[in-house]
């Protein structure tokens, strides 16, 4: 009979499974080209994760049953090098994960916004062709959230990471016939390659500083929020930093903050549960984890408030001009994140605010999500009722007519060109990109025809029959 | 007469080789199809069975006391170690799967004998540890694709070019001694490998020649091999490893950049496959026993799903014709299996989590790190370039529009079965890979040993 930690560890590995079993019973059939029927798909789906809600609940139970806050759940070293001389592995890749006050309001709060959204979506997505893509991909992203929750290790956090940026982009690209989704798609998946390369770099840094890429190793005996990073100030700074910047891109926090609105092209319900509420969170996530980083460094706080509150009033501003009710909500969605971030950047000095900095992130989430879900009935409501009234409801004027003359020109250009953010990153960085590398590629068809004797490079293929649409440029040009 | 006793490695080679002169002569593309497909097959069972023998410990070094060469030559021309073992069954297997997903209607332009000929070199060079042995192999190794230019009518001399440059050094390299052979091995080394500014051979190759015939070339990454047995062990001085990692660094960056701006399939195949040639040859450099490790992981994965990645794109191919990406051609409602493919055996090449290259670019880029943060830098940006590069060609072929056939285009049960086969691969890598990553650990450290001291960790 196992004891009430045993029960805990096994229940915890429950939980864990469950998403994976999930993407497998899914994924699998689909790969063999026999995919399950929606009936299936939204039972397997209901199935398991409210299986995986109850068991991270239960450990939750277990926690507060027993009073111990760290629960781990170690599956060993996924791989591990040994050292010829029997000390410590020259590398190895836990696969751990924790259950504390942190992760298991993220793990409950992922199944249960999930479990919603998969409930909202079996109707939503009803004979919609990409209907079993759409369940698949949302268990990809299920899993990814719940193993970067639960994660003990930075490598187990990035793996979920990824897992949580793939899904993200291939669901903004879902509807597939239309050129639209793609190219935000694409967008979405190139800050989201930034942002992974940053927490690859941060996360590769702080094994080789610390020797771990355990949590419990970088915060040392204390559970979370008090634990206190043994590493020199520099190293905390200069590693706290590419976690500022890999969450800056998760979290669409400034210069990254373009590609939310574009993220609204998918599916009501990935947009509510994905980018209203999720993954949107997950780079703030990624600093409340690692917030013992930000007990040793002053100046990496100041960075991360700085950063949370010029996102906070870059999305205010953008927000309040915004005329779809989906862009709205995002930029919405972004001031609040912006506002979290700025509170883990203030539990340097008040570490209480970690705790606020949670309970704000949880609350929002929720939140948001019922306002996506509600989004598409409200547009029918106000419709319904300027049928009925014979005219447009009365709006109050935004809070940008406050502004004096001058500046509220300037204000209101400023929200409707969403901070040139998207121009700068088009002008500075795509653009000279894609110029540069076309530069190369026409010097390598010239060089390449000389040396086989033709005086020409090889003229580009012909465009196809039809009304070709043109794959996004890096560096789009704006309409 | 027992299962060591079976000459596995030789018949690996001659039993390709054999198929390639029996099909000499045939006119029928598809029984030459199918013959293709039965020597292959025997083919990838010898191989198999000497990594089993040499995995098991039933031989020592996949050799038998009934070789046959070695009553030729009066030694053994042909044998595996740790390195070269998990390699050998590894190219048999993608040669069979080129054959096995070669579509009907591409048959009669594909050359089943050369394919065959090409299966014996390529597994007689992963077979082959002499110097002199391997030089001529390498060599020999040239010449398959050449006639196939010939053959097609196409321009041949970017390709005689750079090979000229290549055999030429490789035999001053194998002809000289010290310093100077290193150097001039490693200059062949680069060539083969299709280092910047030597690369555009491997463009050339896959604008002028069958998709099969070039992926089959260049996917193994010869060059690594031929940096392995003939540079490392003639003891270069530093400056020549650093210089092998310098500009395989600059080329994985390069390839990377112009992958993500190619408008035609075939290039941005060639340069994503050219990045990841150089990732592995940055981790040479580097060799310290992890970053080597990391390295010769990623071969092996590279192998496997660039392979795969390579098959999708020859299947898109054969259905779509010359693939361009620069417009969207809403191909996902047609294929959808294949897009799944297509996608999966990319992300596995650029490491995505659960995948056969994840452990390998964590272990490239701890050991890159490790050796000076700027190199680390320069192998996540080239590894990040990729992925954007294979989002936006999966974005480009199969999304953006609908694609209406008026016949069915979807994947055909041969092509499903090779796919299946490398996804297969692909997950057992990313989901175990102890066993795999333990293997290339031990040749790495094997390598390390036979070139002296561990550089220590700065």
């Amino acid at each position: 009979m196992p004891d009430l930690a045993q029960l805990a560890t096994l229940t915890g590995l429950v939980a864990l499974a469950t998403p994976m079993a999930l993407v497998a019973v899914l994924g699998l059939p689909s790969l063999v080209g026999r995919p399950l029927s929606e009936r299936a798909t939204g039972r397997a789906c209901r199935w398991f994760i409210a299986l995986g809600f109850l068991a991270t609940l239960a450990v939750f139970v277990l926690m507060l049953a027993t009073g111990d806050r760290h629960v781990v759940v170690n599956l060993g070293n996924w791989v591990s090098i040994p050292d010829a001389h029997g000390g410590h592995p020259k590398y190895h890749f836990a696969v751990k994960f924790e259950f504390d006050r942190l992760s298991v309001p993220l793990a409950l709060l992922s199944f249960s916004l999930c479990g919603t959204i998969g409930a909202f979506a079996v109707k939503y997505l009803h004979r919609e062709p990409g209907y079993n893509r759409f369940f698949v991909l949302f268990s990809v992203f299920l899993a990814g959230m719940v193993m970067a929750a639960l994660a003990d290790t930075i490598e187990t956090l990035f793996a979920g990471w990824e897992l949580v940026g793939l899904s993200s982009a291939l669901l903004v690209a879902f509807f597939h016939e239309r050129p639209a989704p793609s190219r935000n798609g694409l967008r979405v998946w190139i800050v989201y390659r930034v942002s992974d390369a940053a927490l690859l770099f941060a996360a590769v840094a702080l094994h080789h500083v610390t020797g771990e890429g355990d949590f419990d190793q970088l915060m040392g005996a204390e559970p979370w929020p008090y634990g206190r990073a043994a590493l020199p100030e520099l190293q905390a700074l200069g590693i706290g930093l590419l976690l500022l910047l890999a969450a800056a891109g998760k979290s669409a926090l400034v210069p990254f903050s373009g590609w939310l609105p574009r993220a609204m092209e998918g599916p009501t319900p990935s947009s509510a549960v994905f980018y209203g509420a999720l993954s949107v969170h997950l780079g703030a996530f990624l600093l409340l984890r690692l917030s013992p980083l930000i007990t040793v460094s002053v100046w990496l706080a100041l960075a991360v408030v700085a950063l949370g509150l010029t996102t906070a009033v870059y999305a205010y501003l953008a927000g309040t001009v915004q005329t779809d009710i989906k862009s709205a909500l995002s930029f919405a969605s972004l001031t609040q994140v912006g506002i979290i971030v700025a509170e883990i950047g203030l539990g340097h000095w008040v570490p209480f605010l970690w705790y606020v900095a949670l309970a704000h992130l949880l609350g929002h989430a929720c939140l948001r999500t019922l306002q996506f879900l509600r989004a598409p009935t409200l547009l029918q409501d106000y419709r319904n009722l300027e049928n009925a009234i014979g005219d447009r409801l009365p709006r109050a004027p935004g809070p940008l007519a406050a502004a004096p003359g001058r500046l509220r020109t300037r204000l209101y250009r400023f929200a409707l060109e969403r901070g040139y953010l998207d121009t700068f990153l088009n002008d500075f960085v795509a653009r000279p990109f894609v110029l540069v590398f076309r530069w190369f590629d026409r010097l390598e068809n010239t060089w390449t025809a000389f040396l086989n004797g033709t005086r020409e490079p090889a003229p580009p293929a012909p465009p196809p029959a039809g009304d070709p649409k043109p794959v996004a440029e890096l560096a789009e040009h704006r309409s | 007469m027992t299962f060591a006793s079976v000459p596995w490695l030789e018949l690996a080679v001659a039993v390709p080789l054999v198929g390639a002169l029996c099909l000499s002569r045939s006119r029928d593309a598809l029984s030459a199809s199918r013959w293709c497909l039965g020597f292959l097959g025997a083919g990838l069972v010898c191989a198999v069975a000497a990594w089993g023998g040499f995995m098991g410990g039933l031989t020592a070094d996949g050799t038998s006391p009934f070789d046959a060469l070695p009553l030729l030559f009066g030694r053994n021309v042909f044998a595996i170690d740790a390195l070269s073992a998990p390699l050998v069954p590894l190219l048999a297997l993608l040669h069979f799967l080129t054959a096995l997903a070669t579509a009907r209607t591409k048959m009669s332009r594909f050359s089943f004998a050369w394919l065959l000929a090409g299966s014996a070199l390529r597994v007689a060079v992963f077979a082959c540890k002499m110097p002199w042995d391997l030089g001529v192999l390498l060599v020999l190794a040239t010449l398959p694709p050449y006639f196939e230019l010939r053959r097609r009518g196409r321009p041949t001399r970017v390709y005689v070019i750079h090979m000229a440059l290549f055999v030429g050094l490789l035999v001053a390299g194998l002809v000289a001694d010290g310093t100077a052979a290193a150097v001039l091995l490693m200059g062949a080394v680069l060539v083969r490998s299709g280092t910047v500014p030597v690369h555009v051979w491997v463009t050339d190759l896959f604008e002028n020649c069958s998709f099969g015939t070039a992926l089959l070339v260049v996917t193994p990454i010869t060059g690594m091999y031929a940096a392995l047995r003939l540079v490392l062990p003639s003891q270069p001085p530093e400056w020549v490893l650093q210089g092998i990692g310098g500009v395989s660094l600059f080329t994985a960056v390069y390839a990377a950049g112009m992958a993500v701006v190619q408008t035609d399939a075939r290039r941005f195949f060639a340069f994503l496959f050219l990045s990841h040639a150089s990732l592995v040859l940055v981790g040479l450099e580097l060799h310290t026993a992890i970053s080597l490790t990391g390295a010769l992981a990623l071969w092996g994965s590279v192998i496997v799903s660039l392979g795969g990645f390579g098959l999708t794109l020859r299947a898109i191919e054969a259905r779509f014709g010359r693939l361009t990406l620069s417009e969207f051609r809403g191909l996902y409602a047609a294929s959808p299996s294949l897009a799944v493919c297509f996608l999966l055996t990319g992300l596995a090449s650029v490491g995505f989590p659960g995948m056969s290259g994840f452990v390998a670019t964590e272990l490239l880029v701890d050991g890159a790190v490790v050796a000076s943060p700027i190199v680390g830098l320069a192998v996540l940006v080239a590894a990040a370039l990729n992925g954007v590069a294979v989002m936006r060609a999966y974005f480009a072929l199969f999304t953006g529009d609908r694609y209406t056939p008026r016949v069915p285009l979807g994947i055909t049960l041969r092509e499903r079965g090779a796919v299946l086969a490398l996804t297969a691969l692909i997950f057992a890598g990313g989901f175990f890979p102890q066993a795999y990553i333990a293997s290339r650990h031990q040749a790495a450290e094997a390598t390390l040993e036979d070139r002296g001291a561990e550089k220590p960790a700065h």
